[in-house]
């Protein structure tokens, strides 16, 4: 098991954002988190990067208890969050911000090959490389921010709601790198307000409602569930 | 005016503007990343002062060596001020922090008494400075040129740190979202620390060079340099280096300008920057070349 979550707890203030959720992240698997707004999809993710503290519970990472570890420790250990609404630092170029992705490593040569490869995969961002990220449309800014994970190298990259605002057109371009970085090898743990596309690429799924995991099971299971279909698939 | 006479105001002017830049800096700078107004730069500036007096007075090095140390001690003064004042307050309100600058700068400017007593110091100016050339009927002082040139070198140095290296890089991720910054793995309290520490040197060498330009220097010294300069960078843009660079020379020639075309009002040669002030947020609030600065959520 790559990730293990017990019994997690968030609390900011008197709300009392997460009740005490397990979940469990396989190595190489695709796993998705949905619920609908406030359910503490987010808190989850911002949880496990370290981004706020947990009022209880462990977050387990290859057998280490990284609970109360800083974000920066994460991000060398190998986890890394791509945030909800894209965050690209505006003020830099493209290829600064891909730079500040790899901002731990410092062997040169392979994060300029990493930037080639993350080229590959988008190669719009190419075209942009000077361009200040500011200036990025919605879809390129989300690609950059995938590419900007990437440069870490992590074995989990977390995606907090990656098709947010985006045309549909972009959301299919979204959802196909994410399963092409899956082939790649990588862990993937994604939130999704898209259930049914989520849901649809995912290897197991957890359903969150106010805090606390109601229902979970593979993927394409959770998607014929009519409690699901109900409630997040609009059918 | 004859021409020599106002190529005279000119060289000043520069000459004040650039002092006024290098001290604008340190505002604009933490400005940029902690939304803080470091009411405290003022009083930086003073012990560097000190610091370099003592360096050639007591200690009786050499200025070169005395000045270096200075601007190197200044700068980690700086970054101890934001370790004990500015760190802790890091989750409070905003305010907090406004209210703790302040009170650091009533603290240093009261140490400073005790310390240095309230009587007025001579600062050193060495001979390399004080050299008196002669064009044509004006005369003018070493010092007017070097210190130009010594802020241009300076400036430089920053504009090359901001822009070209890995930290200058982080500063500018820094400055617009600390936490996707984090996510980057990148230490924030760090990149906060080197923030102090150049903007604290650069007013150290703006403080040597005022030192030397007007040598009386007593405790408060820090207090009307320090609300122009803060006003300089209001000016040109509080939160960019070069609005600092632009309101600190618009902020000194203006000064100085003043006062050569309208002897008659040199008495409110200090209102100049206020009246300056309220013009600008009047005008435009966001200063010269100011962006608009959104809230960091």
């Amino acid at each position: 098991m790559l990730l293990k979550i017990e019994n997690l707890n968030v609390h900011y203030g008197g709300i009392h954002a997460l009740k005490g959720i397990n979940l469990n992240v396989e190595k190489n698997k695709i796993i998705t988190l949905i619920g609908a707004n406030g359910a503490g999809k987010s808190s989850t993710l911002r949880a496990i990067s370290g981004l706020v503290k947990s009022s209880g519970g462990s977050i387990i990472y290859k057998g280490e208890d990284i609970t109360t570890v800083k974000t920066t420790e994460k991000v060398k250990k190998g986890i890394t969050l791509v945030p909800e609404g894209r965050r690209v630092f505006a003020n830099l170029t493209v290829y600064e911000n891909l730079l500040l992705g790899a901002y731990l490593r410092n062997d040169k040569k392979e994060i300029e090959s990493d930037i080639e490869y993350v080229y590959s995969l988008f190669p719009r961002l190419k075209e942009r490389v000077w361009q200040h990220a500011g200036t990025l449309s919605g879809g390129e800014q989300q690609m950059l921010a995938i590419g900007r994970a990437l440069m870490a190298r992590p074995e989990l990259i977390m995606m907090d709601e990656p098709s947010l605002g985006l045309a549909p057109l972009v959301v299919k371009d979204v959802f196909n790198i994410i399963q092409e970085i899956h082939k790649q090898g990588m862990t993937i743990l994604l939130i999704e307000q898209n259930a049914n596309a989520a849901l649809n690429i995912a290897d197991y799924g957890y359903v969150l409602e106010t805090g606390k995991i109601v229902l979970e099971g593979p993927g394409k299971e959770l998607a014929e569930n009519e409690e699901v279909k109900k409630a997040y698939l609009g059918s | 005016m004859t021409i020599d006479a106002f190529l005279q105001h000119l060289a000043n002017g520069i000459s004040l503007g650039s002092l006024y830049a290098l001290i604008a800096i340190g505002y604009t700078m933490v400005y940029g990343i902690l939304r803080l107004i470091n009411f405290a730069h003022g009083e930086i500036f003073m012990l560097s002062t000190y610091v370099a007096l003592y360096g050639v007075a007591l200690f009786t090095l050499p200025w070169q060596l005395a000045f270096l140390l200075a601007i190197l001690i200044t700068g980690l003064m700086g970054v101890l001020i934001e370790k004990a004042a500015y760190s802790p307050l890091r989750e409070s309100p905003k305010m907090s922090v406004l209210i703790s600058a302040i009170g650091i700068s009533f603290f240093l400017q009261n140490l400073g008494l005790v310390i240095f007593t309230g009587r007025p110091k001579t600062f050193p100016r060495p001979d390399f400075f004080a050299k008196m050339y002669d064009f044509g009927g004006i005369k003018i002082m070493s010092l007017t040129f070097v210190i130009p040139i010594v802020a241009a070198i300076f400036l430089g140095i920053l504009v090359f740190l901001v822009n070209k290296t890995k930290m200058g890089m982080a500063m500018r991720a820094v400055s617009k979202d600390f936490e996707t910054a984090r996510l980057m793995g990148i230490d924030v309290d760090k990149v906060i620390s080197y923030t102090f520490f150049i903007g604290s040197a650069l007013a150290a060498v703006g403080g040597i060079m005022w030192g030397m330009k007007f040598p009386r220097i007593d405790p408060l010294l820090g207090l009307l340099p320090g609300l122009k300069c803060f006003i300089a960078a209001v000016v040109g843009g509080i939160g960019s280096i070069t609005g600092a660079v632009i309101g600190g020379f618009f902020l000194g020639l203006g000064e100085i300008m003043l006062v050569a075309f309208f002897p008659e009002f040199s008495g409110y040669r200090d209102a100049f920057a206020f009246v300056l002030l309220i013009i600008i947020l009047l005008v435009k609030p966001t200063g010269i070349i100011g962006e608009k600065m959104t809230e960091k959520v």
